[in-house]
């Protein structure tokens, strides 16, 4: 079994595709959280970026193969940030986007936390510090069938002090599973404070490295870096890979960024009307521009 | 049924074992996860003979939980081999989500249960396990109560589809079942002759389910009829022989090597009350103190889980209906 894929660079119109969609996801996000008055704003506007190009150019997972056995996974461990996985999986035609209007309503699938009542969503979370260990066993189950999946989680910082993960990091590394591909939405700020306030978990890279990760930094809002390293896994053969993308809570829309009141703040109805005019404006930006930031 | 004088057979534990090399070799898609526990959960035989079909996971069972949830969604049969008291405690809130709650059909093997491990304390004992889980949906419940039991509920886990737990102890049972006796999960088993009244029904689960036997030889000897149950399933919970059972007997006893708080007894109580069967009723289990030490069989004897000590709380309880 092979994972390396061979890498070639992504054009500039994909770059600018895949810009368009976090805009348009960040919309998406704001509206279905306007929309039921609750949610995680800040952490799914800050993940929201790895998301898309995990789903819109690294990983093989449709509603046409979900059901098959042969395809990649993905635990959206910090589940807290439901709102980024459906805006995304809505995109993808797991299910229509009118749904999302009934996020956290009466009975409905679409609830504060993933789960498998929603097409695409691969595991039930929310309590924190559950996905890695998931993924674990979803890579040693390719593994052992050799199979080339590969297993994406996406956890928070706050998570980490979670101990499950640090059981879940000796267990990836002593099996060797460079399919398992763990990445951190590292925005440093937890429903408390600064991560580093609340449980100095730092030096985060030392950490992994000494568990056994091959350990990669990326700017997690940025489409173009996150497509260039997350193209090329593993980064390491034989060893589970790590990425520490650094992210800012809230990214896109200024008045949220890096605000801890915005860990699930909902906006008002003129703070939506600002954020809707900022994306607007992205959006124009976008166009006068290759997309880069 | 078998008969009064009954014969020793194995441990529940060497007959899961046993049973488990019997299924992984005609099934590759059998694991078993350990959380450094395969000596105690007699799987050594097993490793040396299926080395691709073990994983060890260490002394970590929250993570052990979590990776047979995701190697179970990805169609692995996934056995998890780890002692009951640390499996159903230490990674509750993995079997919770991760298992139960995310629908993944794992099966949760609780070894060594109950007091099996009575003199090495309460950190070894799960008398918690039936209470924790019963309040936990969609993960069903079973306790064997000898061999028999053991390889027939072994062998509806492989393929079964939901998550399961199924728990046991290491001591050599005595059999109470032939070998023509039908077994389905979700049946209790009456090892009792059929009749239209009883004195006495005797309601239990996994290892105490021989004691409760034996005492209807002793009951019988002095004219008291009895209809004894193996409810090897306590979820989902045999309402209609529970009700049958109470139905036609005078009083009821719940025996279990659990808390005497959310196991058995207090789900024969609920489900007796709600549906207006009315009997006096005695919950013979582990009482809520804290818990003598020493082996099961002194444990047992200690709380009256005993054949001797159960007939007399039969006795009680029909002078005490008759008076």
């Amino acid at each position: 079994m092979t994972l390396t894929k061979i890498s070639h660079p992504i054009s500039l119109e994909k770059i600018r595709l895949l810009v368009s969609k976090s805009i348009q996801y960040r919309r998406a996000i704001l509206k279905l959280i306007y929309t039921a008055k609750a949610g995680h704003t800040g952490g799914s506007l800050s993940c929201v970026d790895i998301l898309n190009v995990l789903y819109n150019h690294v990983m093989d997972i449709t509603p046409q193969n979900f059901n098959q056995v042969n395809r990649d996974r993905y635990v959206h461990s910090k589940g807290h940030s439901v709102e980024a996985l459906y805006a995304v999986l809505a995109d993808k035609g797991f299910f229509s986007t009118e749904l999302l209007d009934n996020v956290e309503k009466y009975c409905s699938d679409f609830i504060g936390h993933p789960t498998r009542s929603v097409l695409g969503i691969e595991q039930n979370t929310g309590a924190l510090g559950h996905g890695l260990s998931v993924a674990v066993g979803m890579a040693l189950a390719a593994k052992k069938d050799g199979r080339s999946d590969r297993i994406f989680t996406i956890m928070g910082d706050g998570e980490l002090t979670e101990g499950s993960i640090w059981e879940a990091s000796a267990s990836a590394a002593h099996y060797r599973l460079d399919n398992l591909i763990a990445i951190i939405d590292h925005n440093t700020l937890q429903i408390t404070g600064r991560t580093e306030h609340v449980m100095n978990m730092e030096p985060l890279e030392a950490k992994f490295t000494a568990f056994g990760f091959a350990v990669r930094h990326v700017d997690g809002n940025n489409v173009e870096e996150l497509v260039n390293l997350l193209e090329n896994v593993p980064f390491e053969p034989g060893k589970p890979n790590l990425v520490l993308a650094h992210t800012i809570k809230g990214k896109g829309i200024s008045y949220m960024e890096d605000q801890i009141q915005w860990h699930h703040r909902v906006p008002t109805d003129s703070e939506y009307a600002a954020a809707m005019l900022e994306l607007d404006a992205a959006e124009k930006h976008l166009e006068k521009t290759d997309g880069r930031f | 049924m078998g008969g009064f004088n009954l014969q020793i057979g194995k441990t529940n534990l060497d007959t899961f074992a046993q049973t488990l090399m019997e299924l992984a070799a005609i099934d590759r898609d059998i694991l078993v996860l350990t959380s450094d526990s395969r000596g105690s959960g007699r799987v050594t035989p097993f490793a040396e003979k299926f080395p691709e079909q073990i994983v060890e996971m260490g002394i970590a069972e929250q993570n052990l939980v979590g990776v047979a949830a995701g190697l179970a969604s990805a169609g692995k049969k996934v056995f998890v081999v780890s002692p009951a008291c640390f499996l159903t405690a230490r990674a509750l809130e993995q079997i919770k989500n991760d298992v139960a709650y995310s629908d993944h059909p794992v099966k949760l093997i609780g070894i060594s249960a109950g007091v099996s491990y009575g003199s090495l304390g309460t950190t070894h004992h799960s008398l918690h396990d039936f209470a924790a889980l019963q309040a936990i949906n969609n993960i069903d419940i079973l306790a064997p109560a000898d061999n028999f039991e053991t390889i027939r509920a072994i062998r509806a886990a492989v393929n079964y589809p939901r998550p399961i737990y199924i728990r046991f102890g290491k001591k050599a049972m005595p059999n109470l079942h032939t070998p023509d006796t039908h077994f389905e999960i979700g049946k209790a088993i009456q090892l009792t002759p059929e009749r239209e009244k009883y004195d006495v029904a005797l309601i239990a689960t996994g290892e105490t389910v021989a004691p409760a036997f034996m005492v209807s030889q002793i009951l019988t000897e002095q004219g008291v009829s009895s209809c004894v149950l193996s409810l090897h399933t306590l979820r989902p919970f045999d309402e209609n022989a529970v009700e049958r059972a109470a139905a036609r007997s005078e009083v009821v006893i719940t025996v279990e090597e659990h808390s005497v708080n959310g196991g058995l007894g207090s789900r024969v109580a609920s489900f007796l009350m709600q549906a207006g069967v009315f009997r006096p009723l005695r919950i013979v289990g582990i009482p809520d103190e804290h818990t003598i030490t020493g082996s099961q069989g002194e444990i047992f004897n200690h709380y009256g889980i005993s054949a001797q000590a159960l007939a007399q709380t039969a006795l009680h309880l029909l002078e005490k209906e008759a008076a």
